[in-house]
């Protein structure tokens, strides 16, 4: 069971504002897009909240935050990577999105081997074949055997379900972790 | 027709002997959650779902396959019941693959609604990711094993009131399935009439109508009602 963390969290900028974090593992970026579907709210929120690491800014590292949304499951070593540090860092993690939340279309490969999935891309289908990304090279990152939800791996304070979820739901989540209430969320599992 | 009293989470309930305690508690007013049950087709008890407590048993019994008794006392709310509904769900959404984002039931499933009332927010047991087919051999309509929870209100509904028994299950455990007839494609079984209702009993997306796109294949439930009551009591009149 994920621990209900609540509490508000605690400033650790020089703004004085909590820090609200996006990462991007494996998936479509789709629930970045809808979080951008803010619009107008976006300004609201940047008024209450600095923006740490996400796909827009450009941090080398994962600087630490008060609230990180984590879109994607957990597909390659770079994503597990990535996703460890990030809870390391961060006060609350959600499971930003469905393939966050249970792997979804992104762990569709599931149902077979990772060298048949390779083959099939990268061979079968391609009109120019240059081999497969195996990784291991140090520029791609290698495919992890099952793509996995990220409560299967960290634990995960939030569970923010919608392919994508819904801004409204996103702004509702993230102004209640502000306030330091706890997030109504189950709105549809799956 | 001996008429029993009993006690459904502190109710005074009565029911005619042989009807279910889900029966009784369903015309309380007291829903209890199910999913292989529907009203109209015999009773199965697959899916546990609808466990209730009874004093005097130790063990939770299934509503929809336990008969009224004189005095019972039954609870069908309670931590403990609420903890298993819980588990049980989850089980079903990790055993087979359940990509709602991309599921022709997704917003009009009873499997997802269940989730989302039992304040299911993600599931705690790994997901099985099993090979599973797909039968799109039928001309109007398609079989994904991959979002069939076993509940065989088709194989119920295509036996009981169609009277074709096209459906049935083959092997045990994980690797139970559904199959057409002796085991061939749907398209190829002859026993089938396209009548399309098992179609419409499925609780999930697993059968639907060939065309629907995601979200879009909504079931509708009242037709078996209106066929069962035209032929218990002949009367065609549609609710
Ligand atoms: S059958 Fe229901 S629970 Fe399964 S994928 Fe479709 S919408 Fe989701
Ligand atoms: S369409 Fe009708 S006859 Fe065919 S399998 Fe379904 S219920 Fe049976
Ligand atoms: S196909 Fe649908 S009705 Fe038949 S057993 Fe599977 S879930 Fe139940
Ligand atoms: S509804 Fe009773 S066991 Fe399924």
């Amino acid at each position: 069971m994920s621990a209900q963390t609540s509490a508000a969290p605690a400033s650790v900028n020089r703004a004085g504002k909590p820090r609200l974090a996006t990462v991007w593992l494996g998936g479509c970026s789709g629930c970045h897009m809808s979080f951008l579907d803010l619009d107008e709210r976006l300004l609201a929120l940047a008024e209450r909240v600095e923006l740490g690491a996400s796909p827009l800014t450009d941090f080398k590292d994962f600087p630490p935050a008060d609230i990180t949304l984590v879109e994607g499951a957990v597909a390659n070593e770079d994503n597990l990577e990535v996703l460890l540090r990030v809870r390391a860092r961060s006060k609350v993690l959600v499971a930003f999105g469905d393939c966050a939340v249970t792997g979804n279309v992104t762990a569709m490969r599931n149902l077979f081997a990772v060298e048949d999935v390779l083959d099939c891309v990268y061979r079968q289908s391609a009109t120019v074949v240059a081999g497969l990304p195996l990784g291991g090279d140090g520029v791609v990152p290698r495919l992890l055997p099952r793509v996995r939800p990220l409560h299967e791996l960290v634990r995960v304070d939030h569970f923010l379900q919608g392919c994508p979820p819904a801004a409204d739901r996103i702004f509702d989540l993230v102004v209640a972790l502000l306030e330091g209430r706890t997030p109504e969320l189950t709105r549809r599992f799956g | 027709m001996s008429v029993k009293t009993l006690t459904i989470d502190g109710k005074m309930v009565t029911g005619v002997a042989g009807t279910s305690v889900f029966g009784a508690a369903w015309e309380a007013g007291i829903q209890i959650p199910r999913l292989c049950h529907i009203g109209g087709l015999s009773e199965l008890g697959a899916c546990r779902l609808c466990l209730v407590e009874i004093d005097e048993r130790p063990r939770l019994q299934p509503a929809c396959m336990t008969e009224v008794e004189e005095g019972m006392v039954v609870r069908t709310d309670s931590a403990r019941l609420h903890a298993h509904r819980k588990l049980i769900v989850e089980l079903l959404f990790a055993e087979g693959n359940h990509v709602c984002a991309v599921c022709v039931s997704n917003g009009h499933c009873e499997l997802q609604d269940l989730a989302t009332s039992l304040g299911i927010d993600h599931v705690r047991v790994s997901y099985q990711h099993p090979r599973r087919q797909v039968d799109a051999s039928h001309p109007r309509f398609a079989l994904d094993l991959n979002r069939c929870v076993f509940c065989r209100r088709c194989m119920r509904v295509c036996d009981e009131v169609e009277g074709a028994h096209t459906w049935d299950v083959a092997g045990r455990g994980a690797s139970l399935r559904l199959i057409a007839d002796l085991g061939q494609s749907w398209g190829s079984a002859e026993s089938c009439t396209s009548c399309g209702k098992c179609v419409q009993v499925c609780p999930t997306g697993a059968l639907f109508a060939k065309g629907s796109s995601v979200g879009e294949m909504t079931k509708n439930r009242a037709f078996l009602q209106y066929i069962v009551t035209a032929r218990a009591q002949h009367q065609w009149i549609r609710k």
